[in-house]
């Protein structure tokens, strides 16, 4: 021992005294009746509708038609997005009586985003990576597997997904189920037989693009987007023709006009949106070919104007400091023709994004009394923390009003549409920042609001947490991870992490909220039986009433809920309701992918707010059905 | 002129082998003496993705007589210069960026004690190399061999693998962990199976 010790010493005493630095590299179905769509608005389906009359009754004060409530054929319910469901059989008097109908597991122990779809008498469940599809029977006591569609994408892309390998579910057409797969693929899946139809690789995972967003299906054209906002990806929505797959127009978030999509048809509301490659020009040299800007969240559909609206996602590096300007068009709302893909109005409500609020939440299409005559409108609860009312014609901002804690702003300027910063929370390079709120996942992430035309409110799942954050140096290498961030969340005030609120968009107030331990992260519907429907990440599924948010059934699933629910009618015309349990998604990667929590910026900084999520759920995907008796 | 234990980490060294304190009095003579020499640098490094070894093993059953993994250290197992160059590296090429500070994200965490690919340098030398298949990218070609073991030699220490003292000791940045140096050694486990790499 102690002749090793004096080796070691000796050692050490002669390697001890350099300080010379070697020299390191530093970066190195059926029938498309078009005529029917129009007026329909939501994909049509050849099954026949079993609602009867019920139906349009329910439907006389919603914004936009909607194709039927025995189905639920895409993740939104309806192109207005509005996960509202005219189906009455389940009230919030009887609610307290239902009763599970089936289970099914995925067999996948990842971050179950999805919510199932059901086409006629098939219900199809898409899990995360590996992606599979499986179609049950809903005719049959039980509901078995009628087949499963593998589609095997690369192992090598779960190195670039940024929070959990999620799947935010498919999306049904014309007798086809299309979905993306993690390694960037888009596939079509005969929705009778689980024969692929077609499979087109539109991204690549060597760029850091994965996709993790449930496609939209507009006039025979599948709408897809780009993940890797934390991978400097250069973000883009791509149409490809539903029949063949094969590609009919991409528009970029970032770079000059003719990727971008923007001509002569472009009429942006606000001045600082106009002038010429403004994708170039508001970033430093060519920043713009790895700033982000992906488009992973949802899309809605206007039929009658004939447009299409998403948002775009975050500029890469989440660190500020290294991209001077705008970085236009992230963070940002794009209106553009479904046909051509051509950009009709933008709107950047986040211009030179300092905080990861990605703006790819949920957009609401209404209808709705404002300043004394019919708006139509797009509703977004957003990322910084405000409901934003837009004009969806033009893209004007009409409101914007605080739903969360914030203190990164001090409100939104409706004369420029742009946040008035609070300087003093602006992250850094070399310096810690801290009461950042909301967080990096913003008030609200990606899990989506309902709306519900009978009592006029919004039922938004939500967060409440802040950070603290440094910005560290930036290393852009394609294919690896590019935030120059350091963050650590915590609960925002109140301790608690989520809520369940109602919000009237035309009163501009809260009705009730509900607060949660954990963040809400799953989506929320609404029926008109007045039931909200929503799950927890400490296993619960819930139902509420729509008018004061009072609990009036709970269920406890085996593992923590980040679905979607929805609701049908099943092949014995009775109602039921679905919710796909797994816990995962950013806030629950610690467990699904079992983190060490002792590491408080692991995850991106979520893990520190999620440290005893461990101590309450487990991971392992599984559909839970309910029906009353 | 070379002041004598100018090294924070040969004084510390010294302190506490307080039992063979005489032992430490003469080697600290020899250390006076050698530590006014420049450190010896070795230039000459492996030529860029070597592999670890041809024998680096990543299970304990093996057909036939078993016959031992080679032992491959790495040449900066003991040497806290080359584990603080390791956690620059680890922050520039961006392996923080999955692995964070140890924690894990998209990556699996590496403060812990699980090790799906084996927690023995060479095993983490061939995973930092050759990739693996549940997401972590290949980084052979792309870093010189001397790098990957310094990424090695630090990788090890966020689980408190190395010595204390050769272990960082400090951070510039916002703290979000304990030092290398103060966490407790994670005895390595073999982990059953890859957390990302179940399927039905």
């Amino acid at each position: 021992m102690a002749r090793v010790s004096l080796v070691v010493l000796l050692v050490v005493g002669a390697v001890a005294c350099s300080d010379e630095r070697p020299s390191v590299p530093s970066s190195n179905a059926p029938s498309a009746r078009t005529t029917t769509l129009a007026a329909g608005g939501s994909p049509e389906s050849e099954v026949p509708d079993r609602r009867g009359a019920l139906g349009a009754a329910a439907h006389a004060a919603s914004m936009l038609p909607d194709s039927g409530d025995a189905q639920w054929t895409i993740p939104a319910k309806n192109y207005a997005s509005t996960r509202y469901s005219g189906l009455t059989q389940i009230t919030t008097e009887n609610v307290s009586g239902l009763q599970l109908a089936f289970t099914f597991s995925t067999g996948v122990n990842r971050g179950h985003e999805a919510g199932p779809l059901v086409v006629g008498s098939t219900m199809y469940v898409v899990t995360p990576f590996p992606n599979i599809l499986y179609a049950l029977d809903l005719t049959q006591p039980g509901a078995p597997l009628k087949w499963k569609y593998e589609p095997h994408p690369s192992s090598a892309a779960q190195g670039v997904a940024c929070c959990d390998v999620v799947n935010r579910g498919a999306a049904y057409w014309e007798g086809k189920i299309y979905y993306n797969t993690l390694d960037a693929h888009t596939v079509a899946v005969d929705a009778a037989t689980g024969k692929e139809v077609w499979k087109t690789k539109v991204g690549e995972i060597n760029q850091g693009e994965s996709i993790t967003m449930a496609p939209l299906v507009v006039k025979g054209k599948v709408l897809v987007g780009n993940s890797g906002g934390e991978f400097g990806v250069r973000g883009w929505l791509t149409a490809l023709d539903a029949a063949t797959g094969k590609l009919a127009w991409r528009a970029h978030t970032t770079g000059p006009d003719k990727d971008v999509l923007i001509g002569l048809r472009f009429k942006p509301f606000y001045e600082q949106d106009r002038g010429p490659d403004l994708g170039v020009s508001s970033w430093p040299s060519d920043m713009w070919k790895y700033g982000g800007g992906g488009v992973w969240g949802w899309i809605s559909y206007d039929p009658e104007l004939d447009l299409i609206y998403y948002g775009t996602a975050n500029p890469s590096p989440w660190n500020p400091d290294v991209r001077p300007g705008d970085n236009k068009w992230t963070a940002g709302i794009f209106a553009r023709d479904p046909d051509t893909g051509e950009a009709v109005w933008a709107y950047q409500w986040s211009p030179h994004d300092l905080y990861d609020y990605d703006g790819v939440n949920e957009l609401l299409l209404l209808d709705l009394p404002i300043g004394g005559q019919t708006r139509k409108v797009l509703v977004r609860p957003e990322r910084d923390g405000y409901i934003y009312v837009l004009d969806r014609q033009s893209g004007e901002v009409l409101s914007a009003d605080p739903y969360n804690y914030i203190t990164t702003t001090r409100g939104i300027d409706l004369k420029t549409g742009r946040p008035i910063e609070n300087h003093e929370k602006a992250p850094r390079t070399g310096k810690v920042v801290r009461g950042i709120c909301p967080a990096a996942p913003g008030a609200k992430d990606w899990q989506p609001s309902s709306w519900s035309p009978k009592t006029g409110l919004l039922y938004i799942p939500h967060q409440n947490l802040c950070q603290d954050e440094e910005g560290t140096e930036a290393n852009y290498i394609a294919g690896t991870p590019y935030v120059a961030a350091i963050v650590k969340m915590y609960a925002g005030p109140g301790g608690h992490r989520g809520e369940l609120t109602a919000w009237d968009p035309v009163g501009r107030k809260e009705v009730w909220t509900i607060k949660e331990k954990f963040p809400v992260w799953s989506g929320t519907v609404v029926t008109a039986g007045d039931v909200v429907f929503y799950g927890t990440m400490d296993n619960w599924f819930k139902a509420v009433d729509a008018r004061n948010g009072k609990e009036l059934w709970r269920f406890r699933t085996g593992s923590g809920i980040i679905g979607q629910p929805i609701t049908y009618l099943g092949p014995d015309g009775k109602q039921y309701v679905a919710i796909m349990a797994g816990v995962g998604g950013w806030p629950g990667a610690i467990v699904a992918a079992g983190l060490d929590a002792r590491d408080s910026s692991a995850a991106l900084g979520f893990v520190n707010a999620m440290k005893d999520l461990p101590g309450v759920t487990t991971k392992g995907g599984m559909l839970y059905v309910f029906a009353l008796p | 002129m070379c002041l004598p234990f100018r090294n924070r980490e040969n004084l510390r060294r010294i302190r506490i082998r307080g039992s063979a304190r005489r032992l430490a009095l003469a080697s600290s003579l020899l250390l006076v003496l050698s530590a006014c020499e420049r450190e010896k640098r070795q230039f000459e490094t492996w030529p860029p993705s070597a592999a670890a070894s041809t024998a680096v093993r990543e299970v304990e059953l093996q057909p036939g007589p078993p016959t031992r993994s080679v032992d491959v250290r790495g040449p900066y197992a003991n040497n806290a210069f080359g584990v603080s160059e390791g956690k620059r590296l680890y922050n520039q090429m961006n392996c923080s960026g999955c692995h964070f500070q140890g924690g894990g994200g998209i990556g699996p965490a590496l403060m812990d004690a699980e090790w799906i690919y084996g927690s023995a340098p060479e095993n983490i030398f061939e995973t930092i190399v050759e990739g693996r298949p549940n997401g972590m990218p290949a980084f052979g070609g792309k870093l010189g061999t001397d790098q990957v073991w310094q990424l090695v030699a630090y990788v090890r220490s966020m689980s408190g693998l190395l010595p204390k003292d050769i272990a960082p000791g400090r951070n510039d940045d916002m703290q979000v962990r304990s030092q290398e140096q103060a966490t407790e050694k994670a005895l390595p486990q073999q982990s059953t199976l890859p957390p990302s790499g179940e399927r039905p």
